[in-house]
Order: C-alpha cells, then sequence, then structure tokens
C-alpha cells in the first residue's frame, strides 16, 4: 500500500493534486437541489412525530427520569 | 507562464465550472421548499442526568450503540465509560497520554479509542478476560495531533489528524490502510456514513470532504464556510452533512446536489461551534458553542429553537443516542449532562 508521507510533497505535488481532485469533482452529476429539499422534508416529517427530542416524552416513559425522591409528611 | 502558475489557473478554472455545475441545478432553496412549514414549537429540555468524576476540561464524548453507555475523554489523563441512565462508571481507564483530543465507541461495544497530541490512535479492549482493560493496539504513523476517531467495525477505525490527513487503520495489525490526502489543513472531525461506505471530514482549510472508504479517494469537496470547520456529521438519511464552523455558523450540504442548502446563522451569536449533533429525524441540530450555551435548531426553517444552558465553561462535545431518546453533551467545566 503505497504510503504517501505528507510532508514530503512539494507545492507543485499538491498543486497537482488539486488539479487532478478538481478534475474528477467537475464530472459530478448533480442533482436538482428542488428534488434534494424534498427528499430531506419528507425524511424528517416522517419520523418527526417518533423524535423524542422534538416532541418530547411522558415522564413515566422517560428512561432517564429523575429516581423518585422522598416525600416528607 | 511558471508550472505553479499554470496549475492554479487551471485549478481555478476547473473551480468555476464546478460553481458555475451547482448553480445550473439550483431550482430552489430550501427557504422556499419549507415556506409552507410551520417552524418547530419551542424546544425545552431538562438536564436529566449530570456525570460527574472527571477532574478537568471534557474533550470528547461518543455514544455506544446501545444508547446506555457513553465514553468520555478528558484532560485529566481518563476515559470513562458511564453507564448514562444510572450515572455508574462502568470502567475508568488512566490514559499514558493526559493530551487527550478524541475518544470513540466500537459500534459492537467491545472497544473504545482515543488520542490526542501523542499522534497515536490507541485502541482499548474493554471486554479482556481477566476483567482489566488494556491497551490493546496503538496506531502511529500520523505526524500530526489526533482530533477525531471512528470505529468502522472491530477491526477497522478512521482517524483525522493536524498532519491534514485521514487515515483507515487495520487495528489488527496495527498499519495504515489507506491514507486520505487532499485537506489544506488541519483535519479537525471526522463521521462515517450510516452505511458506512463514506466518510466525511472538515478542516482548517474551511471544507468539508466526502470520502469513498474502499476506493480511497475523495469524491466532492464542500465551501463556503470563512474560517476552520470544528465538527462534521451526516444527516440522518445519509445524503447530506452538516458542519459547525469558528465562523459562528453552521451549514447544511447536500451530496446529491453537491452545494449547500442552507446556513444556520444568527447576528447574536459570534462565537465558534465547537460540537453538532442532529435529532433522530434530523429536525432538530444541536450545536455547542465556545460561549458554553448549546444553541437547538430547526434544521428546515433555520430558526433557533431552543437552548441548553447549563454548563458553566464551553461545550466541547455533543452527542444524540442512536435511539434518539436523549442528549449528552460535555464541557470543559468537566461535566457530561444527559438532556430529554
Amino acid at each position: 500500500m503505497p504510503v504517501i508521507n505528507v510532508d514530503e510533497l512539494t507545492d507543485k505535488d499538491k498543486a497537482v493534486m488539486e488539479v487532478n481532485q478538481k478534475k474528477l469533482e467537475v464530472k459530478l452529476e448533480r442533482w436538482l437541489t428542488s428534488k434534494c429539499c424534498e427528499e430531506v422534508k419528507e425524511y424528517i416529517q416522517a419520523r418527526e412525530e417518533e423524535d423524542i427530542l422534538v416532541k418530547g416524552i411522558p415522564e413515566e416513559k422517560n428512561p432517564f427520569k429523575e429516581k423518585g425522591g422522598c416525600v416528607i409528611c | 507562464m511558471g508550472e505553479m502558475e499554470q496549475l492554479r489557473k487551471e485549478a481555478d478554472s476547473l473551480k468555476d465550472q464546478i460553481t458555475a455545475a451547482r448553480k445550473a441545478v439550483q431550482d430552489t432553496t430550501l427557504q422556499e421548499a419549507v415556506a409552507g412549514i410551520t417552524v418547530v414549537g419551542r424546544v425545552q429540555m431538562k438536564t436529566r442526568k449530570t456525570l460527574r468524576g472527571h477532574l478537568a476540561k471534557i474533550y470528547a464524548m461518543h455514544w455506544g450503540t446501545d444508547s446506555k453507555l457513553c465514553v468520555s475523554a478528558s484532560q485529566d489523563g481518563k476515559l470513562i465509560v458511564w453507564d448514562s441512565i444510572t450515572t455508574n462508571k462502568v470502567n475508568a481507564i488512566p490514559l499514558k497520554s493526559s493530551w487527550v483530543m478524541t475518544c470513540a465507541y466500537a459500534p459492537s461495544g467491545n472497544f473504545v479509542a482515543c488520542g490526542g497530541l501523542d499522534n497515536m490512535c490507541s485502541i482499548y479492549n474493554l471486554k479482556g478476560k481477566d476483567g482489566n482493560v488494556k491497551v490493546m493496539r496503538e496506531l502511529a504513523a500520523h505526524t500530526g495531533y489526533l482530533s477525531c476517531c471512528r470505529f468502522l467495525n472491530d477491526s477497522e477505525i478512521i482517524t483525522s489528524s493536524g498532519d491534514c490527513t485521514c487515515v483507515l487503520w487495520d487495528i489488527e495489525t496495527g498499519t495504515e490502510k489507506t491514507i486520505f490526502t487532499g485537506h489544506q489543513g488541519d483535519c479537525m472531525s471526522l463521521a462515517v456514513s450510516p452505511d458506512f461506505k463514506f466518510f466525511i471530514s472538515g478542516a482548517c482549510d474551511y471544507t468539508a470532504k466526502l470520502w469513498d472508504i474502499r476506493e480511497g479517494q475523495c469524491r466532492q469537496t464542500f465551501g463556503g464556510h470563512e474560517s476552520d470547520i470544528n465538527s462534521i456529521g451526516f444527516f440522518p438519511n445519509g445524503n447530506a452533512i452538516i458542519t459547525g464552523s469558528d465562523d459562528a455558523t453552521c451549514k447544511l450540504y447536500d451530496l446529491r446536489a453537491d452545494q449547500e442548502l442552507i446556513t444556520y446563522q444568527d447576528s447574536g451569536i459570534m462565537c465558534g461551534v465547537t460540537s453538532l449533533a442532529p435529532s433522530l429525524s434530523g429536525r432538530l441540530i444541536l450545536a455547542g458553542y465556545d460561549d458554553f450555551n448549546v444553541n437547538i435548531w430547526d434544521s428546515l426553517k433555520a430558526e433557533r429553537v431552543g437552548v441548553l444552558a447549563g454548563h458553566d465553561n464551553r461545550v466541547s462535545c455533543i452527542g444524540v443516542s442512536s435511539d434518539g431518546m436523549a442528549c449528552c453533551t460535555g464541557s470543559w467545566d468537566s461535566f457530561l449532562k444527559i438532556w430529554n
């Protein structure tokens, strides 16, 4: 497995790597943001009701509920 | 024209092409897409548990997959595995180096890992035969501090480092399987995709990168932040990522559109984001800041809907348990708090 020692890369090596990386990235097939936003929205809305941090949880069902204290009569 | 000059011109031209390609698919903004949705009601969480025991700043915490146990790392030189429900310390592991910056719990629950200014990632076996927790492996090869680590499974772990690289390790042999180069600044944080095929890294070059673990390649690079990215996480569906930066903002980037969908910012917030975690559904983003607070954001409407105030110093780490039941914050005040 080729070990790249980053400390040994020259500025030119790094510049070449950057160009090659951008050549890869420019080819990416990109989705319309409308489709992506729709998916994010749908994912969230399908699961929001069960999201405890959003909806809260009744004390009895909360595994982290504070232990019962003592009552002084 | 010199060679460097030529390469720089070529890189700039490619970057312009990428910007144009991103613009070409931008037929709406998230803001427009959620115009018909109401903001989530005010979120008020209470501290349910306080985990006391560390004697110095807490730098990192990570939930186990059972949503009950969690591990924390402090510069008091200890890793503590906590039962978050009983608040008992299951293990208190003394470290060789107290300059720890990160910790991780293996999905199996069998191992924890940590590392920091020692430039190493140390793996500890929690299920050793005689009940003692011992160092199982020390992964050494980084030439800079270990900022973050995450297990893929019991035999592989990914680390990010101040040496600007991330590495996939074979824990058995203690060797590097793949070195991920490309960032031009310290790598500060990493997160693994829900399907374990990709990971993302945030760095001091202000960018986030998506890496294909098996191919060893950077697939995408996301810019826009105006300062170091300190924290990064996957949105629960695995198709979007969230970043937190010293520029006081968090951003949501979509992987398929290859661009930022929205920024979470407020003119009243002027300090850096140290840590972040999405809630189970992704509707909330909890982000820890340098001003000792955690701000809770409605991820769709980009509005602040709550604050977790309770620590007496910087919130350095935050995590939501995998069943979404609770959020854990760790602070420089030496305490961890469990909230819901």
